[in-house]
Parts: structure tokens; sequence; C-alpha cells
């Protein structure tokens, strides 16, 4: 929610610290799920915004059109959110942790997401366990919104089951910003 | 509680055509509605449950509903169209406003393109807009491969049969 485009193309690489450049294209933070693919989410989901699909609700549907029970392909995010607690944890579990070391980086406490892309490819199933990696793809020189000031960058989350088989790639631009004094 | 498809449509490509317009979703958001979405997507973040965080630290007008809820709404929108042998190949959302409770939520959509790519899939590609008070919130692209013929079946499609990047 910017006043202006997002424009991660026109990141200037000499206003970029080192450090951060040198992340951009990297394969960071391969990471397995926490818990398989559920049924129960499944519906949660679908319930969530009526979504009354014969698809996710009708098991003969289901065995016809796709061999069997999958999930709502948007639900591909919400596989690897992790839980708000576990035992032994002793610091928040953060999805989308490029986005949070980029607003640590440049000392952003706010952000938002302007701009999401979902590829999807093969269904995901109920049991399956899936595994993700993240790649920085661009940031861009400081912008000034109505928000605030700041930097957007584009982050490339690519999903994969346990057969290695992929099943999409979310791509997010965001928006780190401080707010205007 | 909004409409919901109780029959089953079964969209064949030769059913869309450019410019078509689909029903329109009227759905009024409740506080209940950005939690239950945000909950449902697994998203603990305390500005789309938590009102004083919202106003307080993210300077919005209250708690909002978070994007992959929004993809789930987009989701049910299309395939409420297509039936169930609609398969989602990508979807492409630009966030302009937030969607606060108090606000009915409104989802359009045309049809921008119709075809078959050399794999023999058929895909409609289209631009759906979520609108509150004629405010554009989100707009999103969807493609999504729906069935040539009422034997094809999108969802039987893998590898170089299933293409759904459009830039690929």
């Amino acid at each position: 929610m910017s006043d202006a485009p997002p424009m991660p193309d026109d990141a200037l690489a000499e206003e970029l610290p080192a450090d951060v450049a040198a992340l951009i294209g990297v394969e960071q933070y391969p990471e397995q799920g926490e818990f398989p693919v559920e049924q129960g989410y499944i519906w949660t989901s679908c319930s969530s915004v009526e979504n009354g699909s014969s698809l996710f609700w009708d098991a003969e549907v289901a065995a016809s059109l796709t061999d069997g029970p999958i999930a709502p392909p948007t639900m591909l995010s919400v596989w690897f959110r992790p839980h708000h607690w576990a035992p032994g944890r002793t610091e928040e579990h953060l999805p989308l942790k490029v986005h949070f070391d980029l607003k640590a980086r440049f000392g952003l406490p706010e952000a938002v997401m302007t701009d999401n892309t979902i590829t999807f490819y093969d269904p995901v199933r109920p049991g399956d366990l899936l595994r993700t990696h993240q790649v920085l793809r661009s940031v861009s020189g400081p912008k000034t919104t109505k928000l605030g000031t700041g930097r957007f960058w584009v982050i490339d989350v690519v999903y994969h089951n346990q057969r290695d088989e992929l099943v999409g790639v979310e791509t997010y631009t965001g928006f780190g910003y401080r707010r205007a004094a | 509680m909004s409409d919901t498809t109780t029959s089953t449509p079964r969209l064949l490509l030769g059913d869309a055509t450019v410019g078509d317009a689909l029903p329109t979703l009227a759905y009024p958001v409740t506080a209940t509605t950005v939690v239950l979405g945000a909950l449902a997507a697994r998203d603990w973040r305390p500005m789309h449950h938590d009102h004083d965080f919202a106003v307080n630290r993210n300077g919005t007008q209250d708690i909002f509903m978070n994007t992959p809820n929004q993809a789930a709404w987009f989701e049910r929108y299309v395939t409420d169209w297509t039936g169930p042998t609609g398969r989602l190949g990508h979807m492409q959302f630009r966030m302009k406003g937030s969607v606060f409770p108090g606000d009915e939520m409104r989802l359009d959509a045309t049809v921008r393109d119709v075809r078959t790519d050399d794999a023999g899939c058929g895909w409609v590609t289209l631009d759906v807009a979520l609108t509150v008070d004629g405010d554009v919130k989100t707009t999103c692209a969807v493609r999504v491969a729906v069935p040539t013929t009422p034997d094809d079946n999108p969802w039987a499609r893998r590898g170089d049969a299933w293409r759904p990047d459009p830039t690929a």
C-alpha cells in the first residue's frame, strides 16, 4: 500500500552495501516445513473464505480430478509459516527471513508487502512435507512514499515437496520504511 | 455469509471470451473475517488481529486483511466461475490499499486473454479487482487453466505439459 509503484529494477548497485549486494541471487535459509500438509487446515482455509469448491469438500471429485485430495494452491505459504511458539525455541521464528534481515540491516522498523506473484506447479497434497529456500532478487535505492522513506526489495521463495518436485514459487516485493516524523 | 457456488460449473475454454465480465462477489468484512483469514493462513503478525498495534505501530486505521487470505479470496472467486476443473497457474497481486473491518469488499473481473499454449493447455487470463466503495484496494492478474474439451483435465498435466509461468 504505497503511493508509488515498486521499482525493483532500478536498484543501484553503488547504493547498496557490499554485504547486501553479495546476497543477491544466493539461495538462503533452506528449511523443512514444521508439519505435514493436513486436511483440517485445508478445510479451515476454505471455510475462512467460504470456498465451497467440490474439489476440496467431495472426495469423489478429488479422486476423479486430482487422484485424491489436494490443498488449494493459494495455501502454498501456509505450510511454511512457523508455529507462534514451540518448545525450546528461544527467539521468534520468522517466515520470509530475508525480508526481516533487510529491515534490520537498513534500520527500517516498518514494512509492507506491495506485490506478490505466485506460480503454481505440482499440486500440494495432505501428508506432503515441503521444503523451501529464499533468494533475494533485488534491492532498490532509497524511496519516499506516503508511508515513509525506505527501500523496496524483491524476494523469491521456492517450494519443493518431499519427492523433490517443484510445487510453487512466490515472489514478494516488500517496502521497508521509517515513518515520516 | 456470501452466496457460494452450490452447483458444479465446468467452464470450457470456448465458454470464455475476451471482455467477458465475471459476476460480482460482494462481502461485508468484519474483524472476524480479518482475524479468521489471518489465522487460517497461520499469519500471527499483530497488525492482522491487534487493533492497538495496527493503529499505533503501523499507522493504519484498523487491523487489515493479510495477503495470503486475499489470495484465498481471489482463488475462491475465480474457481466459483470455472468450477473444480479450473487450475490456477499464476497470480500477480498489487496491493494498493488495505481492507478493514466495516468495509464491503467487492470482487470483479474481466477476461483479458483466452489462448491455448504449445502444450495444448487452455488458459484464461483474468484481471481481478478488489474494491471498497469504488476504490481499488488490490488488483490481481490470474492465469487459470480450463479444459479445452469436456474430456480434458488441466490437473492431469505434469512436467513440460504444465507451463504456468507466462513469462517463461
